[in-house]
């Protein structure tokens, strides 16, 4: 539903079976020239509805292979299919034949020639490539995921691509040049937080891809080469449904991307950066009235403006976009013309100001319209008093994010327990939390486990690093316990504040759906990462820093480390023998140990381990950095 | 790593608490283990400017007062991105670096390089041509670059473009806005050519 939460959202619905290494074994023998000429020959358009029209029945087992195509292209769910291609090798082809959407959670589990090799038809493709500690500059920056061999290898094998979806990816302007020249059918590009390209990339993309509906940039990195990109959109109507430049740090030619927005009817999400002001966004707005995404820009007015202008009707704007449900931006927020939005309150699901710096008396006005608001991202300039007003109204709020205006750690802050309370009592429908504090309680923590029971995502961030509870002075270890415990349909956690070995504990004990877990500075012992790693059956995804755990616990997860998506340990007490017995003992899994820049040699004491199952061994694109054991 | 016989660091550990409460006996110390993480670029409400562990520890010590405040790398986990973009904090993206944009005849691209990094011509130079893949040579006062095809020019606070190596390096940092490498031909009269 909202636009943060699509396929590329850390809490999908990632329920793909562990990569099953026994297709390695298929996909080599898979080779036999009789099959593969023979069913060369025969149609395979699932996407006509009708059935096989012409094919030779020169084996029978093909008519049951073509009736499979057919009945196989309706099934969707990666995790069904994946379970289809293992039954035997007529699925398995059939299943491959007709996989149109690729997905792959992490672009080094497998290499791009194995994936084109099996999947022949594929239209869309999602590629995941460096691990999310990475977004806090935990590794030095040219770790990998390169874009570049996936984009050659699909050049070949997919002139039919339509979709490409990439999140930490390292994509260059050359590969956005081949990407544009190489589909012609080419219709969305989505890029979340990737960098290595620039304003250049864009033009590219922008004139090549005629067919182009939808041109998303999410929280990625885009050089300015000032080149106008904007300006490279063909003339003549466009096709654009969706167009999010908001993490563009570069000035736009507002005239451009005016005429653009004019000449795309079916424009429906526009998502501007903040050097569009409040004045461009009014004459957008008049041109798009049926949007329903849309992101303000700065929403203040810009520099240079004439002492008699007349200020436009921001108001009746905001009155005619009837459509709107999804509103974000506010860069560079002017408070005063917050009242602007109230026309378009009733209706949002979505409010996203999380850039922007209001407190409770500027917020209350708004939230206190927004009865319909499902998800809700803010900072906590707005403090507990602000979120009591979110509580009282948002009854159908499913996602929160309270972001921290000083990211430091400090011993007050304007949000602590009492706003969290408030938030589990007024919001019973809550699934998703992600709260930065700098001072929390257990009862909070406790009640919010008891209130919310749908709670699927639970991020605490406790900024001062080991605090306890501030009231009690205990470890926060019964308050993440009452949330694994309480909150059944659980998926993902992260915790902080102090906590001892019981806390993980409680997750080993009673986290049975979880798959993510993320922790910093937390345990005693190694007997912590062990009862999670021998607790949780469901756990994919492990990011764990500045922590006790060492070789012993590391060793705990052999049985398990294959079901995995990876582990990470940064800071951590593991050492080089440590990580080589597991190297050795899991012939499947990639090792990485990663030093930073300045470390000539690699010493016992690991500084960040990064292991993942994998496919295809070592990569062979390693920066000096890194080793693979 | 057996810190506790020499230096008594528990008295002088940095912890974010009130003093005087009870810790548990094995607690991690990260900022110890991690000095070569943790950087001294707090915010500006750091109650100390050196770039060493003991030293900002020693002043907790003798203040005990509000703990210093030593930035661990990569914590609170905000995305730069967003902890450089909140409105009422327009902090430099590349606080302690200096960026200036590169460019090079002829090259499609513009490039970035950060002169606090280089600290010397002979560093600028070498950066410069690693980054462009081409030779740009020695400077000679005389002669300017005569050994290469290229002459690194750079643009001025006066929006004069002068060639790179005229001037003492502090006093260049201090003044280039943008550097462009251009063809030797058409920096004629820059330099002594």
């Amino acid at each position: 539903m909202t636009h943060y939460r699509s396929e590329m959202s850390e809490d999908d619905d990632d329920r793909s079976p562990p990569l099953d290494l026994r297709c390695a074994a298929i996909t080599t023998v898979e080779s036999s020239p009789s099959t593969s000429s023979s069913t060369a020959n025969k149609t395979r358009n699932c996407t006509s509805g009708s059935g096989p029209a012409e094919f030779q029945v020169a084996y029978p087992d093909q008519v049951l292979e073509n009736v499979l195509e057919n009945v196989l292209c309706f099934l969707t769910s990666r995790r069904d299919r994946s379970a289809a291609s293992l039954v035997c090798r007529s699925w398995f082809r059939a299943e491959a034949y007709t996989r149109s959407e690729l997905v792959i959670g992490n672009c080094y589990a497998v290499s791009p020639g194995r994936a084109t090799d099996r999947y022949k038809r594929v239209k869309s493709v999602v590629l995941k490539g460096k691990p999310r500690f990475a977004d806090f500059n935990l590794m030095p920056p040219n770790w990998g995921a390169h874009f570049a061999p996936w984009v050659l290898a699909m050049a070949k094998a997919y002139p039919g691509l339509e979709k490409v979806c990439l999140k930490r990816m390292s994509v260059t302007d050359d590969d956005l040049a081949l990407l544009a020249g190489s589909f012609p059918g080419f219709k969305e590009l989505v890029l979340v937080c990737c960098d290595g390209f620039g304003t250049s990339g864009l033009a590219v993309v922008a004139s090549k891809c005629r067919t182009l509906r939808v041109l998303d940039l999410i929280e990625s990195e885009v050089t300015d080469d000032e080149v106008d990109w904007i300006s490279y959109f063909p003339e003549g109507e466009s096709s654009l449904e969706s167009l999010i430049f908001d993490c563009v740090e570069c000035p736009i030619n507002f005239d451009a991307l005016e005429g653009l927005v004019a000449r795309s009817p079916l424009l429906k999400k526009l998502r501007l950066n903040r050097h569009v002001s409040i004045g461009q966004l009014h004459r957008l707005m008049v041109r798009a009235p049926r949007l329903t995404h849309l992101g303000t820009g700065s929403f203040s007015p810009s520099d240079v403006v004439a002492q008699n202008d007349q200020e436009p009707d921001y108001v009746s704007a905001f009155t005619a976009a009837k459509a709107l449900v999804c509103l974000s931006g506010f860069r560079e927020i002017i408070p005063d013309y917050l009242p602007a939005i109230y026309p378009v309150c009733a209706n949002l699901t979505s409010l996203n100001f999380s850039y922007a710096n209001i407190n409770a008396e500027q917020l209350k006005p708004i939230i206190s319209r927004c009865h319909k608001l499902q998800n809700f991202w803010v900072l906590d300039s707005i403090c507990d008093e602000g979120l009591q007003a979110v509580a009282t109204t948002c009854k159908e709020l499913r996602e929160l994010r309270v972001f921290p205006i000083n990211a430091r750690e400090d011993t007050e802050g304007p949000v602590s327990e009492v706003g969290l309370q408030a938030i589990s009592e007024g919001c019973r429908k809550l699934q998703s939390i992600l709260y930065f504090c700098q001072r929390m309680t257990n009862a909070a923590v406790i009640a919010m486990s008891k209130n919310c029971p749908d709670l699927l995502v639970f991020r605490l961030c406790i900024m001062g690093r080991h605090r306890p509870d501030h009231v009690t002075d205990q470890p926060m270890d019964e308050g993440f316990g009452a949330i694994v415990m309480n909150c059944k349909k659980l998926t993902r956690l992260a915790i902080s504040g102090l906590l001892t070995d019981r806390a993980f504990s409680y997750i080993g004990q009673y986290g049975k759906l979880v798959r993510t877990l993320s922790v910093a500075f937390a345990g005693d012992s190694d007997m912590g990462l062990r009862y999670v790693l021998e607790g949780c059956p469901r756990l994919q995804k492990l990011e764990i820093r500045d922590s006790p755990f060492g070789d012993v616990a590391l060793c705990s997860g052999l049985h398990h480390y294959y079901n995995m998506r990876f582990l990470w340990m940064s800071s951590c007490r593991l050492t080089r023998q440590g990580c080589e017995e597991i190297a050795r003992a899991m012939p499947r899994m990639v090792v990485e140990v990663i030093r930073s820049e300045d470390e000539e040699e690699m010493d016992d004491n690991v500084g960040i381990l990064y292991m993942y199952r994998s496919l295809e061994g070592a990569r062979d694109d390693v920066p000096r950095f890194v080793t693979i054991l | 790593m057996d810190y506790e016989s020499d230096l008594n660091l528990k008295a002088t550990e940095l912890r974010l608490g009130l003093p005087g409460r009870d810790e548990p006996e094995n607690q991690w110390p990260p900022i110890l283990k991690n000095n070569k993480r943790v950087s001294a670029e707090s915010s500006e409400s750091s109650t100390t400017k050196s770039n060493s562990i003991v030293s900002n520890a020693e002043t907790c010590h003798r203040d005990s007062a509000p703990p210093a405040k030593v930035k661990v790398v990569g914590w609170p986990p905000i995305r730069s991105y967003r902890k450089n973009n909140i409105s009422q904090k327009k902090l430099d993206a590349e606080a302690g670096g200096m960026y200036v944009k590169v460019s090079l005849d002829g090259a499609p691209y513009l490039r970035k390089i950060d002169l606090k990094v280089c600290k010397s011509y002979q560093n600028l130079l070498k950066a410069l041509e690693d980054l462009f893949k081409l030779a740009i040579g020695e400077y000679s006062e005389k002669e300017g670059y005569k050994e290469s095809d290229y002459a690194p020019t750079y643009q001025d606070k006066d929006g004069d473009w002068m060639l790179v190596g005229d001037v003492p390096w502090d006093m260049f940092t201090s003044s280039c806005k943008k550097l462009r490498i251009m063809k030797r031909s058409e920096a004629r009269g820059l330099g002594c050519f």
